[in-house]
């Protein structure tokens, strides 16, 4: 796939790439594995980014020789996880990235594979959500925000991703806790990218919900106002209350982890488990992770199992309230 | 003067040799992925996202400026010459190109693209460089009303590549929006004709369904007539490059179509190809040359939409680095290049990283230059591409559209659907039904949905979003002068050559 894309390219590029000094053919190490990345993104999103960020910090670090990369987009990864799961049956040496993102989409979608079909290995990192609202709106606290809510919902249109995704699973939730009927909700979905936070910055809509990193540099430059956070505790250089700390008992993690493909031994199984672990140890994946805005929540092998599980349904739920699955 | 100072001292940024060198590179690398359909600057991009942990910033961001800007210049050359569209801002072009090419100017074709590019790459860049905050408050108060409003513009003035049959020109639209609308729907999540199928549930691919319609559907129609129409190789006519009146058919073009092409490329939605349909239908209508668009194929007709796009990539540009605002996929990669270097974008960009910023506009100006200079003795050598007998020529380009679809998610599913909409267009050619209105319908079919009912939910249902906001009223007004306006014109002109046969007795 991404070999038969680089063979293109370089075709294409005619030695171009020889010139900008790319790592097209990874250097094998002595003694260290190679390893495949599954990605079942296409290239640039979160996914993508978080393999080729595995692949760099490992390299980095000797841990591994070399990776390979392969990408399959589509569906929220529901195109790429049937393929993993029959066609990269038993190989000990591969990883596939996924997500939060996926146990949505394979709910919404009524999928025919899940994610208890395959190895868990660790899950890596999250990044916690922002409730935002444009400088000049009344709401300056999340407890306006839901007063609002509660009085009538279909006045407070809220801004965020794709229907069904972390975003509008998270309105859900919160809505859900303060007793508001999901279904009333006014959702404005917006296709990735800038476009939802156009709308803040342009005040079409009330508030936004979206991944921290998204809001940042507008919070930061006073545009947008931080109501609340949704991760587990206050955070370091962020001006603004866990949903907890508001009142709200909700937590949610937009989290991204690894898994291997079925039928692997438990001897590549540990080995995999303790290589990731390795990784995510180092000074350098805490770096990339800084720089990233991701937060690093390490969990490995069964308590990662049982987290997924546990966040499946949870998300089942929300969804089935929203009435999407 | 500030700004000036700035710039300048962008170009000195720009101006080291091996910042030239990651600009050349860029702008070859560019140009070569702009041709070949299916890779687009966004997937290279990301594809080259780990030679940031290498080289320095600026050395970066010039070389994906590079490959930005050389997309936008490859992606017409197919268009024009095979009918076979590179990207997607450049499906309007092949609509007059590729005739233009079929009556021997395929030379002037490209040179007008490639100038016009030019001099739209340049305004653009100028418009960046000195427009930015005034364009960005501008984009910002586009709403999805606004938007919306917008798309009821587009519709009626894309009447104009209806063809000579409404009829026809609807029926296609209307497939448009049928194929448009296969895949999850982004506001309820729910799957609408996708028949069970995964893959389907991200849409059809715009690129595959203009490369399926245009070059499949010609490739089988072509076959299909190889005994019964002559088969001549069509010898070029003139000049390789333009004569003094097709320049003076084009420079309008281009200044109108930058004109068009730069606010809506910075608008949050607005997108690259809303503005080549767009400039297209604007230079059909001031055309004096009307009896040209369809038939050997008209110049205004490629030098305004080539001139729209490249403006629209630079206009892209402006959210990007004034607000950290990604509106394009490759504005979103480039955006998470920043974030590899630990600069994070947003509306403080331009004050804490003046240097990379101004380096960056400053290297998009010089791409520019390069792009020009790299692309017009290339002219001589595609125009050969023409000289190939058909059954090679044709063999070549079913060849190209597979391997460049195939190349876009590598998937069998896409191939299918390239055959399928190819076996399509070869029914609605032999049948005379025009092909471009179901790429419009199929674009502008779901953005104005889309579009529509985030207006609704937002305005909880309320219809008088779309008039009571002055911007959306100001469009909506626009877009009935157009639908009546040329009726009650032809009227008025009617009555004035009629009058004096109604007036009995006068001379």
């Amino acid at each position: 796939m991404l070999n038969r894309r680089r063979f293109l390219m370089s075709t294409a590029a005619a030695g171009a790439a020889g010139l900008a000094g790319l790592h097209l053919t990874p250097a094998f190490a002595e003694g260290a594995p190679q390893i495949q990345i599954f990605v079942p993104a296409a290239p640039g999103g979160g996914w993508d980014q978080t393999g080729r960020t595995m692949d760099q910090v490992m390299r980095a670090e000797k841990l591994i020789s070399g990776s390979q990369i392969t990408n399959v987009g589509g569906a929220g990864g529901t195109v790429g996880l049937p393929q993993f799961i029959s066609q990269w049956n038993g190989k000990g040496n591969s990883l596939m990235v996924a997500g939060m993102v996926m146990v949505g989409a394979i709910i919404a979608n009524k999928a025919a594979n899940n994610l208890t079909q395959v190895t868990p290995i660790a899950r890596l990192t999250g990044e916690f959500e922002a409730l935002v609202v444009p400088a000049e709106s009344p709401f300056k606290t999340a407890a306006d925000f839901v007063a609002a809510l509660k009085a009538d919902p279909t006045k407070v249109p809220v801004a965020g991703g794709s229907a069904g995704g972390s975003d509008h699973i998270l309105f859900g939730l919160i809505a859900k806790t303060v007793g508001v009927p999901a279904t009333s909700l006014s959702y404005v979905p917006f296709a990735g990218g800038g476009e939802a936070l156009s709308a803040l910055l342009g005040n079409q809509v009330a508030a936004g919900i979206s991944g921290f990193g998204e809001f940042s540099e507008q919070v930061k430059a006073g545009a947008l106002r931080l109501l609340a956070i949704s991760a587990d505790k206050r955070q370091d250089g962020i001006d603004a209350p866990t949903l907890k700390e508001a009142g709200i008992d909700v937590e949610l993690f937009n989290w991204r982890g690894v898994f291997a493909p079925p039928g692997v031994s438990d001897a590549d199984k540990a080995a995999m488990i303790a290589l990731v672990e390795t990784m995510a140890k180092s000074d350098a994946w805490a770096t990339e992770c800084k720089n990233r805005n991701w937060t690093p929540i390490l969990l490995t092998g069964d308590d990662y199992a049982k987290f997924v599980a546990e966040d499946s349904a949870r998300i089942e739920a929300i969804l089935k309230d929203l009435g999407l699955a | 003067m500030n700004t000036l100072e700035q710039l300048a001292h962008g170009f000195s940024v720009a101006f080291t040799p091996i910042n030239l060198l990651w600009c050349l590179l860029g702008t070859t690398l560019g140009t070569a992925i702009g041709v070949l359909p299916g890779l687009g600057p966004a997937l290279t991009i990301a594809l080259l996202l780990p030679i940031t942990y290498q080289v320095a910033p600026e050395a970066s961001f010039i070389l994906f400026a590079g490959i930005y800007y050389g997309a936008m210049y490859g992606g017409s050359t197919t268009s024009i010459l095979l009918n076979t569209p590179g990207e997607s801002a450049t499906i309007v072009t092949a609509l007059e190109g590729n005739k233009m090419a079929r009556s021997g100017r395929g030379g002037a074709a490209l040179a007008t693209s490639a100038i016009g590019s030019f001099v739209a790459g340049t305004i653009g860049t100028l418009g960046v460089a000195f427009l930015a905050p005034v364009v960005v408050k501008f984009a910002l108060a586009f709403g999805p009303a606004e938007y919306f409003s917008l798309m009821v513009l587009a519709f009626i003035t894309v009447s104009a590549v209806l063809g000579s049959s409404s009829v026809r020109g609807l029926a296609s639209l209307f497939a448009g929006f049928v194929i448009g609308m296969i895949g999850v729907d982004l506001q309820t999540g729910q799957p609408r004709f996708t028949f069970g199928t995964t893959e389907l549930l991200d849409g059809v691919d715009v690129i595959i369904a203009a490369v399926g319609l245009f070059a499949v559907g010609e490739t089988l129609y072509m076959a299909s007539r190889r005994y019964a129409g002559k088969d001549e190789i069509v010898p070029l006519k003139g000049s390789l490059y333009m004569t003094a009146a097709e320049w003076g058919r084009s420079w309008k073009a281009w200044l109108r179509g930058a004109a068009i092409g730069f606010p809506i490329g910075a608008m949050p939605a607005g997108g690259a190809e809303i503005p080549t349909f767009l400039s297209y239908a604007i230079e059909k209508k001031l055309s004096k040359h009307k009896e040209e668009f369809g038939t050997v194929g008209a110049i205004e007709g490629v030098a305004g939409p080539e001139a729209a796009n490249n403006a629209s990539a630079a206009g892209v540009l402006v959210p990007m680095l004034t607000l950290g605002l990604p509106t394009s996929a490759t504005a979103a990669i480039m955006l998470s290049a920043f974030q590899s270097y630990g600069i994070n974008p947003g509306p403080l960009l331009l004050t804490t990283q003046a240097n990379l910023v101004w380096g960056l506009i400053a290297s998009l100006f010089i791409a520019n230059v390069i792009l020009v200079i790299l692309n017009l003795p290339l002219i001589g050598l595609w125009v050969r591409l023409l000289k190939i007998p058909a059954p090679q020529l044709y063999a070549g380009i079913l060849v190209f559209a597979t391997v460049g679809t195939y190349g876009i998610s590598q998937s069998p599913i896409d191939l299918v659907i390239l055959y399928l909409l190819g076996a399509a267009g070869f029914l609605m050619r032999r049948f005379d039904f025009p092909t471009a209105p179901v790429i419009i319908g199929m674009i502008l079919g779901p953005l104005a949905e889309t579009q529509f009912r985030r207006a609704m939910t937002i305005s909880n249902g309320d219809w008088s979003v779309f008039y009571k906001h002055p911007l959306s009223l100001t469009l909506l007004t626009l877009a009935f002068i157009g639908l009546v306006g040329p009726h009650i014109w032809a009227f008025i002109e009617h009555r004035r050559r009629r009058g004096p046969e109604h007036v009995p007795g006068d001379a």
